[in-house]
């Protein structure tokens, strides 16, 4: 294995790694189009961009999954072509992904040295020196735990940490972090940070892609900011604003980000009374009106979500009442709650929410599939009807609707499984983590779309965990603070201040 | 809602030639011409009416377990003890003949047997929620073990003159099909219209693709997956009753390794083990093929164990090839 820049760090500002007109098509869309850009030594560049501008094409060129069909990557003054993540590796490149991907059942040190163990002539493993450099790896940045750990003991912030330890561990000069805050608390996305200056202090070039933008203007350098495949703008993070950059990128201005809608409260629809279950979630009440949006704030772990699911019928209740419409309902499995008119889009959505490999019209029906039967058949022309309709409602990005539904952008998935959900034709619509990991662009066509639903009368369950979402949105939010309701705040009477000390704990309801 | 000019989304995408061709079902259909062109040219009896007609004994009663067995596999689930459950089946039918049941006990017995047994699989995989593949290694010994226990080294051979009748003549006089090989083509009329034209086959392809986003979606994935197992079970037990009227005979080791064949029926029609992917025309081109490959063989005098050897290999390329040919067209530079 190649080490470019092994002892001595390059001096910041110096270029590490050209993009030098690159263009990749996949069959029928354009992904990248004549992009060139720079990675400093000592530098954090940002990569902004819609999802679908391009960003993980980028990711998976540099990352050697993808080859480009135009252009050049140069990297330590040498032109590359990579033909396997091997080869991105070996040119001194290592990325932190979204998703972290590695070893659950193995040890710390193993899946940091995984394809690069040090081996003794005899050719087996030499194990203490491979404990040995992790922990100094480990201890390098800060890490609190051992080498021997297994990685699923490990939290999401720890394992990222592993992953940087990898990168680490290869002399890696370019580092690229996708989406690396996405699952952190603000604690560990503090240690995060830290651990970027470090590797800025030792001259590594890092590729930033985030979402949120005040991490960008916190953390990174330089941006460079991609829209619809191509590059838009770059330049010194200094020399921009928030407003403008997100006017560049998605090609208007957002005056408005939480237009919230004038609409009539009508009668309740759901009336939940005393919804249990033994360790995730006690006692929790609510009525949710027709037209209304009831925002569910809470910290990671306060049983939002699990409750929500009890109430779609994932899992059972030891207790509790569920009234729809005056009607007490008893639900034991999804198929109820559906038939029933209650739809669940659940936060993971590749894993909850869609069926990746079938196509974008098999996941739109699937919820609603015994609606297109016709005489015993399963009638295909009604099936595109439906496809087509909530398609376009939400502006499903595809060539086709028999596309792959894992073939698009994750903000298009997202809108595939919201619209399979539409289909059910619900009359209560709950949306767990809508906008987590998807661009503002599409985050603020949720919104918007949010609005249409509950203007049209269903009454929609918001969970999320941004407040200025829920506070944008919602008629009135109910806290949730481990496990129990702490308070329910009325749109006008809250603050950020006092739903988050609900959330902590900090000030217990009256 | 739009940011940009909505985009105009086709129905689907032009089919391509090359598309079609690389379809797996195409290679199917090519291997079987292969089979029966090479079967004629070795053998002069091959290509006889009655001959061919006797052939389809040999493979029918496997091709009926291996349509319940493609949709197990295609939803990650298996079942290995389904010659277990043709042994256990078998006993069955031998104590009510011994008992002097008449033929409709007879007929419904093994049916009946078999789906118990697929029943105690199923409630053991959905209800306990334990691996199908070690529940069913588990029931193999089991079921088997159960019928080898009350046979001992004995063996039932005596059965009415109507039950042999359905398992040793031709249901239709000309041309002539066995009762095994009509059952067999109708079911898999069934298996196919069911699969890839109803709902519910829709929602097969969902569980083996996603079945926690399946249960999210409405599915019952449980019930259906226990369904399945009942399925496979009741199938097994129809085909004991068929060759148990074909051997006129119950012995211990009746049905020994089948579920390997029927296995490997499956897998070559291209159903993925990892579930998910699909159909019944494949597993019933596949059945064909390797039906016909071992009949045109042991025509010519080829062992039995090199039958099985040929057609080892014949599974591992063929499940290779197209694998092999489509990295290729991939590594070709594209643009």
């Amino acid at each position: 294995m190649q080490k470019p820049d092994a002892s001595s760090p390059l001096p910041r500002g110096e270029p590490v790694l050209f993009l030098n007109g690159v263009s990749k098509s996949f069959p029928g869309v354009r992904a990248l189009n004549d992009v060139s850009f720079t990675l400093r030594a000592g530098e954090v560049t940002a990569l902004v961009g819609e999802n679908g501008a391009g960003k993980s094409t980028i990711v998976k060129i540099l990352t050697g999954i993808y080859a480009p069909d135009a252009g050049e990557i140069v990297v330590g003054g040498q032109q590359r072509q990579f033909h396997s993540p091997r080869d991105s590796w070996a040119a001194g490149i290592a990325a932190i992904h979204q998703e972290t991907v590695m070893f659950d059942e193995l040890s710390v040190a193993e899946n940091i040295f995984m394809g690069h163990m040090p081996g003794r002539t005899s050719g087996f493993i030499d194990w203490p020196q491979m404990r040995q450099r992790t922990a100094e790896l480990l201890k390098s940045i800060e890490a609190d735990f051992d080498p021997d750990d297994k990685l699923k003991q490990l939290s999401v912030a720890q394992k990222h940490m592993v992953e940087i330890a990898r990168a680490l561990s290869h002399e890696a000069s370019v580092i690229i972090m996708d989406e690396p805050t996405a699952a952190l608390s603000r604690n560990e996305i503090d240690d995060l940070f830290r651990i970027i200056a470090q590797l800025k202090a030792a001259g590594r070039a890092i590729m930033f892609i985030s979402h949120k933008f005040d991490e960008i203007f916190r953390v990174a350098d330089s941006f460079v900011c991609l829209r619809d495949g191509e590059k838009v703008g770059d330049g010194k993070i200094s020399g921009i604003t928030e407003p403008k950059l997100v006017s560049m990128m998605v090609g208007r201005p957002i005056d408005q980000v939480f237009p919230k809608r004038d609409i009539a409260i009508g009668d309740v629809v759901l009336k939940v009374e005393g919804l249990s279950n033994p360790t995730e979630f006690a006692d929790i009440s609510f009525e949710l009106r027709r037209g209304e949006i009831l925002g569910f704030y809470g910290l990671v772990g306060a049983g939002r979500s699990e409750a929500m699911q009890c109430l779609f019928g994932m899992t059972a209740a030891s207790s509790g009442r569920i009234t729809l419409n005056g009607t007490p309902l008893s639900i034991a499995s999804p198929v109820d709650a559906i038939a029933a008119g209650i739809s669940y889009v659940p936060e993971d959505r590749q894993e909850q929410g869609a069926v990746l490999p079938l196509s974008i019209r098999e996941n739109i029906t699937l919820a609603s599939i015994g609606s297109h039967v016709r005489n015993f058949f399963l009638s295909k022309p009604s099936e595109l009807d439906a496809v087509r309709v909530l398609g376009r409602r939400l502006d499903v990005r595809a060539a086709h609707w028999e596309q792959r539904l894992g073939d698009l952008s994750g903000g298009n998935q997202q809108k595939v499984v919201i619209a399979k959900w539409l289909a059910a034709k619900p009359k209560v619509i709950i949306l767990d983590e809508p906008t987590k990991g998807i661009d503002i662009g599409s985050k603020a066509a949720v919104h918007d779309f949010i609005g249409e639903l509950a203007e049209e009368g269903l009454a929609v369950i918001l969970i999320s965990s941004e407040l200025p979402e829920i506070m944008g949105l919602a008629d009135r939010v109910v806290v949730m603070h481990e496990g129990r309701i702490s308070n329910i705040f009325k749109r006008g009477t809250w603050s950020a201040e006092t739903i988050v000390s609900a959330a902590t704990g900090a000030r217990k309801a009256a | 809602m739009s940011l940009a000019p909505r985009q105009d989304v086709a129905d689907a995408a032009p089919k391509s030639i090359a598309d079609r061709l690389l379809r797996w079902e195409s290679i199917l259909v090519v291997l079987l011409i292969a089979v029966i062109v090479g079967n004629t040219a070795i053998s002069p009896y091959f290509l006889d009416i009655y001959n061919l007609s006797d052939a389809t004994y040999n493979f029918s009663e496997k091709a009926i377990v291996a349509l319940a067995m493609a949709l197990l596999i295609l939803v990650r689930e298996i079942d290995l003890s389904v010659a277990a459950i043709i042994a256990l089946a078998s006993l069955a039918i031998g104590l009510a003949a011994q008992a002097g049941a008449g033929l409709p006990v007879l007929l419904l017995i093994g049916p009946l047997v078999g789906a118990a047994c697929g029943a105690f699989n199923g409630f053991l995989v959905t209800r306990i929620a334990l691996p199908s593949i070690v529940v069913t290694i588990g029931t193999m010994s089991l079921f088997r073990g159960l019928a080898q226990v009350v046979l001992g080294d004995q063996a039932i051979t005596q059965y009415p003159k109507n039950l042999t009748a359905i398992g040793q003549s031709y249901l239709i006089k000309w041309p002539p099909l066995p009762y095994s090989f009509v059952i067999f083509l109708a079911l898999a009329v069934i298996f196919a219209v069911v699969l890839h034209k109803t709902a519910l086959g829709r929602k097969l392809y969902a569980i083996g693709n996603n079945p926690v986003a399946a249960r999210f979606s409405g599915i019952p994935v449980d019930r259906i997956r226990f369904m399945l197992f009942v399925l496979t079970g009741l199938l097994a037990g129809l085909a004991a009753v068929l060759l148990t009227a074909r051997i006129g005979s119950t012995r211990p080791n009746i049905a020994l390794g089948w579920e390997l064949e029927i296995i490997t029926a499956v897998i070559l029609g291209g159903v993925s083990i990892a579930g998910g992917s699909g159909t019944i025309p494949g597993v019933v081109l596949a059945v064909f093929i390797l039906g016909l490959a071992t009949f045109g063989l042991s025509l010519v005098n080829v062992p039995g164990i090199v039958i099985s050897v040929l057609l080892g290999l014949l599974l591992i390329v063929s499940i290779a090839l197209p694998i092999v040919v489509r990295r290729l067209m991939q590594k070709r530079p594209a643009g």
